[in-house]
């Protein structure tokens, strides 16, 4: 089975200024929605806390706020989770509020209306902790993008860094950028896949950046542009077969894994998704206009790869 | 060209020999158990209660399917829920002969089905891997321990402190005051507060001292020494820990992780605990520790009127009775500590520190009460227990000793004792989570779901596209599997719902550098290269892609690792071996069935990787 014949190098770098223009004009969008919406961050970010309870039929969302009300609570929401047997109640934290026995409260107040409440899940987080994670969440990303620029730079060329990290955190805006559009919930699992993506895209980037230089040694006579266009066409149905089948075990997530990992797969689809997009169609045009040039990359190699060729 | 030495393959078989026994455990389920640990700290678990509780099964006719016996528990497992609640009771009724005072802690647990011989296994025993919170179900704190608190009320010790070392040596201070982070000590002339200086210095050398004032208003501060700080801090951190574990044996939990967290943090998971409302009332007890003073009428007339019996235990394993007054002088949080030491007589003795309000009522009591009997209570479960029952032979404030016919172990288990009825510092949940056992199993299945038929589709895709290769990219993907959940089980790692994504991902992941290889061989092959060259040029070439793409990604799974914490930290861990057992894998198993097959063959007139004959 071969999907891929393709011929003849296809003419990426004669349109690299329009993949930059569709890539900019969705960059900013995400920005803007992230400006304007914000994250709809978790409460492991926030504070607060969130319990999950399972009825054995369908659950009265309208009764559970008559009963929260009544107990006095004000500022909290519940909704549907995964099932309409399941509900989830949010509530934020509060000075002079027992978080401690908060759950205990809330469970004593729905038991007493429908003796099927079963508590399935509590998570309470203090202000504290969340900071913390928010803090540690960005530190996290902005070692992995030195770390990534860094070996990029040893490996290959400052160039082959820096575009790869612009191609790669504009995945990142843009995963973002969905969760603030659509106001999807960012929590922990959602941060880990992000970077999981950062890391993953990065491979795509490494990948032509390796055609690339190979390119360098061998086709002597073309231009950067035809070197590029050549890496890109040479390699793009590796690309698309690999992300295919990453995104095969994701969308097994999606389907099968619950709504414990929905958010979770939900950031890789994105980010597979625009990864192809933006390591092919970003990182080589970035490449290229910060001026790549065969003295970058073949030099130092040249005493190795004779001695490798037998 | 396309041959490895024998010591790959040698190589390779064992990995996977030893992958698969790692992997084996995971295979047989846990079976119900029951599982019995010390409910005192006094008691110790041995081969007699082992014995007890073999006795007490074999009377009521119950069959275990195996006995366990390790430091801290004994283990019986059953064959199913029926027996191991009936082999509860019976245990339970045999062990604790009084329900109101039980000795051991009796719990239901799960155990793994895996035959003995593999447990059993040198070095790294294979078991099973460790289950999170939210696959098995359970309560997880995060506990911070105010250290402000500690510092602060070790500071008001050192107030009585020094307002007794001034007096006794006659120094006249003009008031001793607790300022937010040190003490004030008054005085009226220069040449006082040298002498004060140099006393406190020589007795409180954790103490640093500065002048402040002027003309008749002078003063000296003190305060503590960072490095005196440093280690109140971890005292009072460990005291705590220490304190948790003794009142977590009162919830009967099978296996509790009580654990420090950075500096000041303490994580508790209690797994199969549902009940948090009645979890968080025992972690949040303050004081389970009594100073009383024996009434000594009581004791020689036997009379139980109006005072309270409490048992002590005695060196020969007696128990006699204690009989004390109503009324409680001290509770636990005023003891500040506690440790095993020796008297001026080189004789092994307890030394105690009470706080400023604790020294103030010792003293007071001590001088009515010279030469009288005075009981240390601890109460467990509820129930007290005299730890403690000494004379008092003179005036003593904050800081005192018992002395008597003691062991050092003796002194030690004392201390151990008494620190664990109080907390050094104040502690406050700042995180929770709560996961119903029903939950657990959900998660299990959801994500072994969506790994097992996201692996079948990837294989059966890849299979079609690569062909023969494509069978060998699909073993060296199980091969990945196999490695990778052996290398979790040996670590003992804790598996949570992300880390099981972490495994779905890696193996989406891993399958990248499979692709590289095939596209490659076949590249190769459109170019007009024989079968046997485009093979090793494939596999050579790709190589470098595979690394340094790998790399990359453990990179960012690394800063996960570093920078995450509980979920994110589950699934960092599983990546960043994932990568690692895929890099091998990948390359190196899908090489060695490669070239087992082909590798020989002079004459290789094609290779089944697909479609490569268009041009």
């Amino acid at each position: 089975m071969e999907f891929f014949k393709i011929r003849h190098d296809i003419p990426f770098m004669r349109h690299a200024l329009a993949f930059n223009v569709v890539s900019l004009v969705t960059f900013l969008f995400a920005v803007f929605f992230l400006a304007t919406r914000g994250l709809n961050f978790s409460i492991e970010f926030t504070g607060g806390t969130v319990i999950e309870i399972n009825y054995e039929h369908a659950a009265d969302v309208e009764k559970v706020r008559k009963a929260l009300d009544a107990r006095g609570y004000n500022d909290y929401s519940v909704q549907n989770f995964g099932s309409s047997r399941d509900i989830l109640i949010r509530m934020p934290l509060k000075t002079g509020q027992n978080n401690a026995d908060l759950s205990k409260s809330v469970m004593e107040g729905l038991t007493a209306d429908d003796k099927t409440a079963k508590l399935q899940r509590v998570e309470f987080v203090g202000p504290q902790v969340g900071e913390e994670l928010a803090w540690n969440g960005a530190l996290a990303l902005f070692v992995t993008a030195i770390g990534i620029v860094l070996y990029l730079w040893v490996r290959f060329e400052w160039k082959f860094g820096v575009a790869a990290i612009i191609a790669n955190l504009h995945d990142v805006v843009i995963i973002l950028g969905f969760f603030a559009l659509f106001q999807w919930e960012f929590s922990l699992p959602v941060l880990a896949a992000v970077l999981a993506v950062l890391g993953y895209s990065v491979n795509e980037s490494v990948v032509i950046a390796d055609r690339i230089r190979e390119n360098f040694r061998k086709m002597r006579k073309a231009s950067v542009t035809e070197i590029i266009d050549n890496a890109i066409t040479r390699t793009i149905s590796r690309t698309i077969i690999t992300h295919g089948c990453t995104q095969t075990m994701v969308t097994s997530m999606l389907v099968f894994g619950g709504p414990a990992l929905h958010y979770f797969a939900l950031a890789l689809t994105i980010g597979i998704c625009f990864g192809i997009y933006s390591s092919v169609l970003v990182m080589a045009p970035i490449v290229r206009w910060l001026g790549i040039r065969r003295e970058d990359l073949v030099k130092p190699l040249k005493e190795k790869k004779q001695e490798a060729v037998i | 060209m396309n041959r490895y030495p024998r010591w790959i393959y040698v190589t390779i078989a064992v990995a996977l020999a030893l992958g698969l026994l790692y992997t084996l455990p995971n295979f047989f389920g846990e079976a119900p158990a029951v599982q019995v640990s010390t409910a005192r700290t006094t008691l110790k678990i041995d081969s007699t209660v082992l014995g007890r509780v073999e006795d007490a099964l074999k009377k009521a006719g119950i069959q275990p399917t195996g006995v366990f016996l390790d430091i801290n528990s004994v283990k019986v497992r059953f064959a199913d829920t029926d027996t191991q609640l009936k082999a509860k009771d019976v245990i339970n009724q045999a062990l604790n002969p009084d329900p109101q005072d039980p000795s051991y802690t009796v719990a239901l647990n799960l155990l793994s089905n895996s035959p003995a011989w593999l447990a059993a296994i040198p070095i790294i025993p294979a078991r099973p891997m460790y289950l999170g919170l939210d696959l098995r179900g359970g309560v997880h704190f995060l506990l911070q321990v105010d250290m402000r608190a500690a510092l602060s009320k070790q500071l008001d010790s050192y107030v009585g402190d020094i307002r007794s070392q001034l007096r006794d040596k006659n120094v006249r201070h003009a008031g001793i005051a607790r300022e937010s982070n040190g003490i004030a000590i008054q005085f009226r002339d220069s040449e006082t507060r040298d002498r004060a200086r140099t006393l406190v210095a020589e007795q409180f050398p954790d103490l640093q001292l500065a002048d402040a004032g002027a003309d008749s208003e002078l003063r000296l501060i003190a305060s503590i020494r960072p490095e005196a700080q440093k280690r109140i801090q971890e005292t009072a951190l460990k005291q705590n820990i220490q304190t948790l574990h003794n009142r977590i044996n009162e919830l009967g939990v099978a296996e509790p992780v009580i654990q420090q967290q950075g500096l000041d943090r303490v994580v508790v998971e209690l797994p199969g605990v549902q009940d948090t409302a009645k979890a968080k009332e025992i972690l949040g007890r303050t004081a389970t520790l009594e100073v009383r003073l024996v009434d000594e009428d009581a004791m020689r007339s036997n009379s139980t009127i109006n005072v309270d019996v409490f048992p002590e235990r005695r060196r020969d394993g007696s128990v006699s009775n204690v009989p004390t007054r109503k009324q409680v002088l001290l509770t636990g949080d005023r003891f500040t500590g506690a440790g095993a030491t020796f008297d001026q007589h080189q004789q092994p003795a307890v030394s105690i520190n009470l706080d400023a309000a604790g020294g103030r009522v010792m003293l007071g009591v001590t001088r009515e009460n010279l030469g009288h009997l005075m009981a240390i209570i601890l109460f467990e479960r509820g129930k007290g227990e005299a730890i403690s029952v000494a004379k008092i032979q003179g005036e003593f404030s904050n800081r005192f000793q018992i002395t008597g016919l003691f062991t050092p172990e003796e002194t030690n288990t004392l201390a151990l004792l008494i620190r664990a009825g109080s907390l050094a510092a104040p502690m406050e949940i700042i995180e929770e989570r709560t996961v119903g056992p029903s939950l657990g199993a959900e998660n299990i299945k959801k994500g072994f779901d969506s790994t097992i038929y996201g692996f079948a589709a990837l294989s059966l895709f890849i299979i079609a596209y690569y062909a023969v290769f494509g069978v060998f990219s699909a073993l060296a993907l199980c091969s990945n599997l196999l490695l990778l959940v052996a290398l979790l089980s040996m670590l003992q790692a804790t598996l949570t719902l992300p880390g099981i994504a972490a495994i779905a991902l890696t193996l989406g992941m891993a399958i990248d550098a499979n692709v590289l290889i095939n596209e490659r061989v076949r590249e190769e092959l459109r170019g007009g290269a024989t079968p046997q060259a485009a093979i090793h040029a494939g596999y050579e070439r790709a190589f470098g892609t595979i690394l340094d793409s790998n790399v990359t990604t453990l990179i960012a799974g690394l800063s996960l690792l570093i920078f995450g914490s509980g979920p994110v930290r589950g699934f960092a861990v599983v990546h960043c071996l994932g990568i690692l057992t895929s890099i091998f894998s990948s390359v190196v198993v899908s090489r060695s069935m490669v070239n087992l097959t082909y590798g020989s063959r002079r004459r290789l007139e094609r290779v089944p990787i697909g479609n490569t004959s268009w041009k």
